[in-house]
């Protein structure tokens, strides 16, 4: 069952082709790996999927919705969630509060219930589910933490917090491991797929190999803009043609 | 909150031990803070835009107009101006919702002046440059003459009061922390799903409509409007009350407004420069305290508690 189908998708910003001619298909229940030296277009897929940009050509099509025109709060609505390369974050805010705002989909609000107070119970059951997510990504002791005194590795899982508060079905990570030591990365990588496991399609950017390769059940390689190849870790790793568009020869290490 | 308590009843006190001419620019005050704090819910969603004066102005003429040309009484006519004020901002702001920085501020600043045009050219019914004069005061109600200073004075107050209050549970609120949201991170707050033009739309109606009730009241003390009271001028001291205040909590606009139209009625004296000083004050606030006033409070309470020895967070 495809959640998501990328059809001969290509975005120019001006002259300069950041996504040409691109096809995927995304099987619900996938971990799908999108790997690709700089500059090869995959945030740019991202910012195009979720809303950022709008499609030069071609389609982007979620559980069989034309999803191409709409804005980024519309899509998230759908369930379809990312994060960011650069550490978004409510700066000002605790953990726990950027996760509870991060609820918003699933929160009344009106003008008046805020003059008068009335939404108070779905308030708190928000917020407890907001603690339950601090605390699934490890943050639990930094929960009444600034977000923007966090250390590096902490304010990554903080956005994926984030986006999991929205309850999505499709959750796409941008770098999440990257500026982490390897203790880190090991824990973040459960992480991930505990949340696979929670029914979450995740679709992965990563340059991080040994992350990529022991997390995803299909990889995708993307350069300049266009789709190198697809296929499973293992074919990915003996691939001459990626080891050459990555590094010109280097080994992908395991 | 407590610190809420005395200054009420200060406020309360006062009029009846000052000058008439003290208890005028009290309502001053309280017209000001109503605008100042209005246009921060604005401009902390969504960028600075450069109508907000022109918004006052909106409920002034409508207030005006409505009392003079058809007798209502001001207790509609002012809330009608800020209804009226608040949908003409709507107005201005929908095709610019997802619009930041220069083009925002030049669109914002073309629309406002189109309006002040409108206003300048058609003596009728606007009354052109010289506006309007005799428009109606308060009323008598149960005794008490509202065209005078006193009544007027706890009118103002209490409306002012009652805006402030909602601007304070709409800041407590989701809806208050979504407006955070946007204003720490447009792009993540829209991913997390706040409809962000949705929001600013909302921000705007409100803000619009406190306007443009501070400009109903604003003319009805007055009795007169005249277009000069909405300039850029005017738009310039509005930006100065909320920069030099500070526009990160709700209370900076109202420190802005106390701050700076104290200096500016101690000033008299020094009429001439004036402008000088208000303009060498935001730019030296921009400066050397880009957080406003209202930033240096937690650094002079943190430094407070260090004195007498009260273990902070911080030293635990």
């Amino acid at each position: 069952m495809a959640i998501l189908e990328v059809k001969e998708l290509s975005k120019y910003f001006g002259g300069l082709a950041a996504l040409s001619d691109l096809d995927l298909t995304i099987d619900e229940g996938e971990i799908r790996g999108i790997i690709g030296p700089n500059g090869a277009g995959k945030t740019t897929l991202f910012n195009v999927i979720s809303g950022v940009y709008r499609p030069t050509k071609g389609s982007v099509i979620y559980q069989g919705s034309n999803i191409s025109s709409l804005s980024p709060d519309q899509i998230a609505e759908k369930g379809l969630v990312r994060t960011f390369q650069r550490t978004a974050l409510f700066h000002d805010f605790t953990v726990l509060k950027n996760v509870t705002i991060a609820r918003h989909l699933h929160a009344k609000e009106g003008v008046f219930g805020a003059i008068f107070g009335t939404a108070q119970q779905m308030e708190r059951e928000n917020e407890a589910k907001a603690l339950e997510l601090v605390e699934f990504m490890g943050l639990g002791g930094l929960k009444d933490e600034l977000a923007m005194n966090l250390p590096h590795g902490h304010q990554r899982a903080l956005g994926v917090a984030i986006a999991l508060a929205t309850e999505p079905k499709l959750l796409m990570l941008d770098e999440p491991v990257t500026g982490m030591n390897p203790t880190e990365k090991q824990h973040m990588l459960q992480l991930i797929k505990k949340v696979r496991d929670q029914g979450i399609t995740i679709l992965l950017v990563e340059h991080d190999m040994r992350t990529v390769m022991g997390l995803c059940t299909y990889i995708s390689v993307l350069d300049f803009g266009k789709k190198l190849t697809e296929g499973l870790p293992k074919e990915i790793q003996a691939n001459k043609a990626v080891i050459e568009a990555y590094l010109g020869g280097e080994e992908i290490a395991a | 909150m407590g610190a809420l308590a005395p200054l009420i009843i200060g406020l309360c006190i006062l009029p009846f031990f000052a000058r008439a001419y003290v208890v005028e620019v009290a309502i001053l005050f309280f017209i000001y803070i109503m605008l100042a704090s209005s246009y921060r819910l604005i401009v902390t969603v969504h960028d600075w835009q450069l109508y907000h004066i022109v918004l006052y102005g909106v409920g002034a003429y409508a207030s005006g107009l409505l009392a003079k040309n058809f007798g209502i009484p001001i207790w509609v006519t002012i809330p009608i101006g800020g209804a009226i004020a608040s949908l003409v901002g709507i107005a201005i702001v929908r095709p610019l919702l997802r619009t930041k920085g220069w083009g925002f501020y030049i669109a914002t600043f073309g629309l406002a002046e189109l309006i002040r045009t409108i206003w300048l050219r058609f003596r009728i019914p606007f009354g052109g440059s010289t506006g309007i004069i005799n428009i109606p005061y308060g009323p008598v109600v149960a005794g008490i003459d509202f065209s005078e200073h006193i009544p007027y004075y706890f009118f103002v107050m209490g409306v002012m009061f009652a805006s402030i209050y909602v601007l304070y549970r709409i800041d407590r609120s989701r809806i208050g922390d979504s407006f955070k949201a946007i204003y720490a991170d447009p792009l993540l707050a829209e991913t997390v799903g706040i409809r962000v033009p949705r929001y600013r739309l909302l921000a705007c109606a409100i803000g619009g409509f406190i306007a443009g009730i501070a400009g109903g009241l604003l003319v009805h003390r007055l009795g007169a409007v005249d277009p000069r009271l909405f300039d850029i001028i005017a738009m310039i001291y509005l930006l100065v009350w909320v920069v030099v205040g500070g526009y990160r909590t709700f209370w900076g606009p109202i420190i802005g407004v106390c701050v700076m139209q104290a200096a500016f009625e101690f000033s008299r004296p020094l009429m001439q420069i004036r402008p000088l000083f208000f303009g060498l004050t935001l730019a030296l606030v921009l400066v050397f305290m880009p957080g406003g006033i209202e930033s240096l409070i937690p650094k002079a309470v943190a430094r407070w508690r260090r004195l007498r020895g009260v273990p902070t967070a911080a030293t635990g």
